[in-house]
């Protein structure tokens, strides 16, 4: 193995151990790895953003192909920087106007089409068909997102049917948190799994 | 005018992003697609502004000598490192410099960002383990419900679960696509509805938190 | 009682610790059965002829790469394998490497396979949505040179490619936003693609009303979904090698759930007792 490769293992064990001390306790180590951390991952996406945005969509096209339009993001996007004077700070509310209503206007189209009509539509299920299991899959669907949806309507106060829906509607979501908490439990130990396999493996090459 | 102005900026993005929606018309398209080519470069000039507010703030705790100090001074460098090995030793045309593979900005991901992050979220399968066992208390029905489909989903999902009993995957199975499925449904129903509604509030200029204070 | 309902949560860690070492360790590679949604996303690159290009979008960090890169690498491999062309693009920066890492993987099985005929990685771009969005009316726009710097109009394996009506399958492999959603919402019910999902555990749930809809064409929902679908292309990997460890730590937090509620209703039944005996 390269010892550059050889180092790099053993200074990922070094900062996996770094972090796990926490476990102990908070302690210098983990302080110096977490803030090594925060310090490499904010350099690591300003890189990124150099070289797979600005270089080949802005200064490229800018400076190479003469595409003088460009000058607009260009100058928006230093306007952002204005914030940082208490003069001009205002300045910067245009570019920032601009990602906000882009990602208002995303939101609408995405959610209005993905996740209210085609959902809606996606429950739109028969009652009663040939299968008993189906029916009754179909029905406990149609029940489950009507009541469900009752208990979100917070206008009118739960009481006489509309609090009997709330009430089997809350039953539902039970039903829908606890297998949200057990698929969160098997990602958080995947994570765990993951991190000893490097040290038992790869670092100490206990594993097969 | 240092109001309007934003609002108007805000109003346009927004409605031309839902217009293209529902205009084919290819001339038209070709105006939004510039518009989205812009948008894509200022977002990222966010994320660099984000990082320069990262260096100011440290720099201030730094310089008055704070909490942590020390520490804040290991992490300007660290960041001021990966940009010099990942952009400016690739301007100068140095041969370790830049992204590629073998380079040393490739490396220090590899070996110090990679387990740094996976470590930190692995810390995550511990807490959950400890808040498991002083937090989760079946009191009420409802709590029961969601304990039992919790044990019943973490224990039919891994292989131990098929080999106590042939049938517990098929369980878990119907549990994700008829019960659960229709709480998450109503939930994203729900949410949708209440995205909608503050993404109008905002094209509109009912909503204006974005613009900070005057 | 009471002190087992104060047990120090270190002893709480060493236990899951200790639960997923020893299975490690001491492997038993226990059998599973695969899933319907993890069936369907396979089913989905079988049906695709030869030379059809699919699409991979790498959204994830290292944080999720347990339960990720396993299902990426066998993603690339059944892709490699049925001989379709692999375009990859990253909306997390910190995807970039972790593709090519995944990629390099597989290319170990597939010597043959050639950059820029058989796949290429057009690299991370910064927009979320807006990139989402933009590519489905001209991708050599939002993307005009790979994460190599090669021109895109120069690939071999983007001539034709200028929209998401000249792509087969899309394939997402989603560690959080932006991710399985926003590609549902942004272009699958925009465009009426055909997308596959592979996601965290935690994210997995809230794909089910996806996958009934029809929005989904199949899902891998963490590592047990990465350990189904390695089996399905019958490429063993990291994702079976944990399920292990996997089975025993959940049975270890089961344990725990259940210690924990003995613990406390002893306590409080007894404070019951002697609060009536006075």
């Amino acid at each position: 193995m390269p010892l550059w490769e050889t180092i790099g293992i053993w200074l990922g064990a070094f900062l996996t151990l770094c972090i796990f001390s926490f476990l102990y306790k908070d302690n210098p180590f983990y302080k110096l790895a977490e803030h090594i951390f925060v310090g490499i991952s904010a350099g690591y996406w300003a890189t990124l953003e150099y070289h797979n945005v600005f270089r080949p969509n802005l200064w490229d096209p800018l400076t190479r192909e003469g595409r003088l339009l460009l000058i607009v993001p260009f100058i928006m996007g230093l306007l952002l920087f204005s914030r940082f004077t208490k003069r001009f700070s205002w300045l910067s509310r245009w570019p920032m106007a601009l990602i906000i209503g882009i990602y208002a206007g995303i939101t609408i189209v995405g959610y209005g089409s993905g996740d209210l009509i085609l959902q809606i539509h996606a429950n739109l299920l028969p009652l009663w068909t040939d299968n008993w299991l189906t029916s009754l899959n179909n029905i406990l669907l149609t029940v489950g997102v009507i009541t469900g949806l009752i208990y979100f309507f917070f206008s009118k106060e739960h009481k006489g049917a509309l609090g009997a829906g709330a009430r089997i509607g809350i039953w539902f979501l039970m039903i829908s948190f606890g297998a949200s908490f057990g698929y969160t439990v098997m990602s958080r130990m995947s994570l765990l799994i993951g991190r000893v396999y490097f040290l038992l493996g790869t670092w100490l090459r206990l594993l097969e | 005018m240092r109001r309007e102005i934003p609002i108007a900026i805000c109003f346009l993005a927004g409605i031309s992003f839902i217009l293209e929606y529902f205009i084919p018309h290819q001339r038209i398209l070709s105006v939004f697609e510039t518009f989205r080519q812009w948008a894509i470069i200022v977002i990222a000039f966010a994320y660099v502004l984000g990082l320069a507010n990262i260096v100011r703030v440290n720099y201030h705790v730094i310089q008055k000598k704070g909490r942590d100090w020390p520490y804040k001074i290991i992490l300007v460098l660290s960041l001021f490192f990966m940009i010099t090995v990942g952009i400016i030793f690739d301007i100068l045309g140095i041969r370790s410099g830049g992204i590629a593979e073998g380079s040393i900005f490739n490396w220090v991901y590899y070996n110090a960002q990679y387990p740094l992050q996976a470590t930190m979220f692995a810390l995550l399968a511990f807490f959950i383990a400890s808040a498991a066992f002083r937090a989760f208390r079946i009191r009420t029905f409802q709590a029961s419900l969601l304990a039992v489909t919790a044990i019943l989903v973490m224990i039919g999902r891994v292989p131990v679960g098929e080999r106590l009993w042939g049938s517990f995957p098929d369980l878990t199975e119907w549990i994700m696509n008829v019960p659960q499925l229709a709480g998450k449904r109503a939930i994203m129903i729900g949410a949708a509805l209440g995205a909608i509604s503050t993404a109008l509030k905002v094209l509109t200029g009912l909503e204006r938190t974005y613009l900070g204070g005057e | 009682m009471e002190k087992l309902e104060r047990l120090d949560r270190r002893i709480i860690f060493i236990f899951i610790f200790l639960s997923i070492a020893i299975p490690l360790l001491l492997p038993v590679n226990l059998d599973f059965s695969v899933t319907p949604p993890v069936q369907s996303f396979y089913d989905a690159i079988e049906e695709l002829p030869a030379g059809s290009k699919v699409l991979v979008s790498c959204d994830y960090d290292p944080g999720s790469m347990p339960e990720l890169f396993p299902m990426n690498v066998a993603v690339f491999y059944h892709l490699m394998s049925r001989d379709l062309k692999v375009i990859t693009i990253q909306l997390w920066a910190t995807g970039t490497l972790l593709a090519e890492l995944a990629m390099a993987e597989v290319l170990e099985d597939f010597p043959d396979k050639e950059y820029g005929k058989d796949w290429v990685n057009l690299g991370f771009k910064e927009g979320r949505e807006v990139v989402m969005v933009s590519m489905g009316t001209n991708i050599p726009k939002t993307f005009p040179s790979d994460s190599r710097g090669n021109k895109v109009e120069d690939l071999p394996i983007m001539q034709g490619v200028n929209t998401y009506d000249d792509i087969a399958l899309f394939m997402n492999v989603s560690g959080g936003l932006p991710g399985t959603k926003e590609w549902v919402l942004q272009v699958q019910s925009r465009y009426h693609v055909k997308l596959g999902s592979g996601c965290t555990a935690v994210s997995a749930p809230e794909f089910y009303p996806y996958v009934q809809s029809g929005q989904l064409v199949g899902l891998l929902g963490g590592m047990k979904g990465a350990a189904e679908y390695e089996k399905l292309v019958q490429r063993p990997g990291t994702a079976q090698r944990g399920m292990d460890a996997q089975s025993v730590s959940h049975i270890v937090v089961f344990l725990f759930i259940l210690i924990g509620n003995i613990a406390y209703f002893s306590v409080k039944g007894a404070k019951k007792r002697l609060k009536a005996s006075r």
